[in-house]
């Protein structure tokens, strides 16, 4: 029988089924952070229990990590006691832990697929939503609550109804000054942020194809924001370029076994999905979001869409602009923004800090935005200097903060103040999602620059 | 962790009519900060619930006297965003024992089932009715029959049947724990293991 891509990766992952429930799943490899672990560790204590397969867990503190001054103690008693519980957790258990200060250290859904961590066909999970990045690689990649995190840990497996599939084909050209983080909004502002519920996406089409891998994890990292369990894209020359020769890939005999199996892995041309959706690449602008949702998205240059137009009823909509402060049919264009944050597992690589660098070069910042660039990664950090990026933004006013989760979720000390407005890389939008009465206007790398360097919201497309 | 049973729960109901609620809402991200799955529920929904000098919000629906009990109702789309489940460790802490919705989000629902808390999902429509029969009268009872699968709001004679698999009814009404279930199965699990291709 034909099969998706999807279909190829989770049949051949089901350990065993159980009739009117979940498939058991195996799981091969498992990211773990502070936040979402220390309880799933204690249930293992508890029951006296020790993890099943402690060589296909990593973990990485990022959510709760200072981004100045990380080689000093950690200030907050409640995440250094976090962190301390991680680094206890992975030493007692026997798992690579990469912590505060360790050179591998970053966000969990940019090191994995630095370090070769995340692979073609693995399934991959994480207490984490985000962890849908790593279907860029066509893995099944997905986030998990804490209860499922104890299951892995104990026997490697989690029980899931296996979700429908959709496919979203986008072809054409992508317009100037568009990125994959457009794209994704893109899609997202049209499917509504439960339009992918219960369904697992595969992204198809020359849009995707001929994105780079870091924009690949992009779109799939944002899958989540629809409503999907995950998103993937099937594997291809530029996916094999990428994972080659990282540390934790498979070298020699063993890549070439794995090439066989990676190979394989493409939706047969006679397989059916739940659903289709097509969108031409043409159509798409660079997006920024006006509400309280990732799906409250449209193009820079649009006004706020009225009321009775919008999906998620009258009171809700009404609800998210009023905590904007923002008006039906207002222009989004020239609004002042304070803050900027660069970076996130959405946004966090080095290619987005090129798009950045690209739009801020020669220019200066405004003097009434503070921004926040936060790298993904020790490794992103490096690459940063190495190819003279840092330079160029130091000398347009702006400073690089250390790696970690930062103002996306504000768990640490990088908080926009209420009522402030912050253009964010980042993947939500949610009333004080980036600090209590924070208010986000999500957007790409090349808008973010654009309001850095203007201090209102700006069309990226007339700065070069 | 093995939990509390769930046969037939007969409450008033917390009404929530906003879509799209997510667990940033239900638990902002600072108070993940724990090590010990405690004290939740003092932080449930704690924006909307509370102002910055931790004085009450008195428009919000856990604030008013009238309305308490074991079931919430919220709108379409309920529990999107993050998979914390520290969302359902508040929502079970604060009291509630069952939601009601007509959307959720999946990561959510997985949660809810995996800790004891029922989400029940039924049309548009009854979701209306709920509503409106909780704003007519806030102490009016509802049950949710879990072997029956079934919703009904008894005074008003209403009553709306709705999904679960199987192997999850069980585990809720015995209080099943998954992962007995799956160390019953370990040594399949370490033979699957040995011919994954990674």
């Amino acid at each position: 029988m034909s099969k998706t891509l999807f279909d190829k990766v989770w049949d051949s992952h089901v350990v065993h089924k159980i009739k009117d429930g979940p498939d058991v799943l195996f799981i091969d490899r498992h990211m773990v952070h502070e936040v979402t672990s220390p309880v799933a560790f204690l249930g293992l204590k508890n029951r006296g229990i020790k993890v099943l397969f402690p060589e296909k867990t990593f973990a990485t503190a990022d959510h709760n990590t200072p981004t100045v001054n990380q080689h000093l103690p950690v200030k907050d008693p409640l995440s250094a006691n976090q962190l301390k519980a991680l680094e206890e957790n992975s030493n007692e258990h026997g798992i690579s832990y990469w912590g505060l200060g360790h050179e591998k250290n970053g966000i969990v859904h940019v090191v994995g697929p630095e370090y070769g961590i995340t692979q073609p066909g693995a399934t991959i999970v994480c207490g984490d939503s985000h962890t849908s990045t790593h279907g860029a690689f066509g893995a099944i990649a997905f986030g998990i609550g804490t209860s499922e995190v104890e299951m892995v840990l104990s026997t490697q497996c989690i029980m899931q109804p296996k979700p429908k599939k959709m496919r979203i084909n986008i072809n054409g050209n992508l317009n100037k000054g568009v990125t994959p983080k457009d794209v994704a909004l893109f899609i997202i502002s049209k499917l509504t942020t439960s339009g992918a519920t219960g369904y697992f996406v595969e992204y198809s089409g020359s849009v995707f194809s001929n994105m780079s891998m870091e924009g690949r994890m992009t779109v799939c990292n944002l899958s989540i924001e629809m409503g999907a369990r995950g998103g993937m894209i099937a594997p291809d020359e530029k996916t094999f370029e990428y994972i080659k020769g990282r540390e934790f890939t498979p070298k020699n005999n063993d890549w070439t076994n794995a090439m066989k199996y990676w190979s394989t892995l493409k939706t047969d041309d006679d397989a059916i999905f739940d659903k289709e959706i097509n969108f031409d690449g043409n159509e798409i602008n660079p997006m920024i979001t006006f509400g309280t949702n990732p799906g409250m998205g449209i193009g820079i240059s649009k006004e706020i869409p009225n009321a009775d137009s919008q999906d998620g009823g009258l009171q809700t909509f009404k609800k998210s602009l009023s905590y904007m402060d923002f008006n039906e049919g207002e222009s989004m264009i020239g609004k002042n923004i304070d803050f900027v944050f660069l970076g996130s597992c959405t946004n966090g690589r080095i290619e987005d800090f090129r798009e950045f660098t690209k739009i801020v070069k020669g220019k200066k910042k405004a003097p009434n935005v503070t921004a926040w660039l936060v790298p993904g990664s020790h490794k992103v950090e490096k690459a940063i200097e190495e190819e003279g990026l840092l330079k160029i933004l130091n000398e347009s006013g702006f400073e690089l903060r250390e790696p970690g989760c930062s103002a996306c979720l504000a768990m640490n000390d990088d908080k926009v103040p209420a009522g402030k407005y912050a253009v964010s890389t980042s993947n939500r939008n949610f009333e004080g999602r980036q600090g209590p009465g924070s208010r986000t206007l999500l957007a790409s790398p090349l808008v973010a620059a654009a309001a850095a360097i203007t201090g209102k919201i700006t069309d990226p497309r007339t700065l070069y | 962790m093995a939990y509390d049973k769930f046969n037939i729960l007969k409450s008033s109901c917390v009404p929530l009519p906003i879509e799209n609620i997510d667990t940033d809402q239900i638990i902002p991200a600072r108070f993940l900060k724990a090590t010990e799955r405690k004290g939740f529920g003092d932080n449930l929904f704690r924006d909307w619930r509370f102002n910055t000098d931790n004085s009450p919000k008195k428009d919000f629906v856990l604030n008013d006297e009238k309305f308490n009990g074991q079931i919430l109702v919220g709108g379409k789309n309920f529990g999107s965003g993050s998979s914390r489940e520290h969302a359902a460790w508040a929502i079970y802490d604060y009291g509630f024992r069952c939601v009601i919705s007509s959307f959720f989000a999946d990561i959510f629902r997985n949660n809810c089932l995996n800790i004891g808390v029922l989400p029940v999902k039924v049309s548009a429509e009854f979701l209306d009715k709920i509503f409106k029969a909780v704003y007519d009268d806030p102490k009016i009872e509802v049950t949710v029959n879990l072997p029956d699968q079934k919703v009904l709001i008894p005074k008003l004679n209403l009553s709306e049947s709705f999904d679960i698999n199987s192997y999850k009814k069980e585990n809720m009404l015995n209080g099943y724990d998954d992962i007995d279930y799956l160390m019953n199965i370990k040594d399949n699990i370490i033979k699957f293991s040995k011919n994954t291709p990674l």
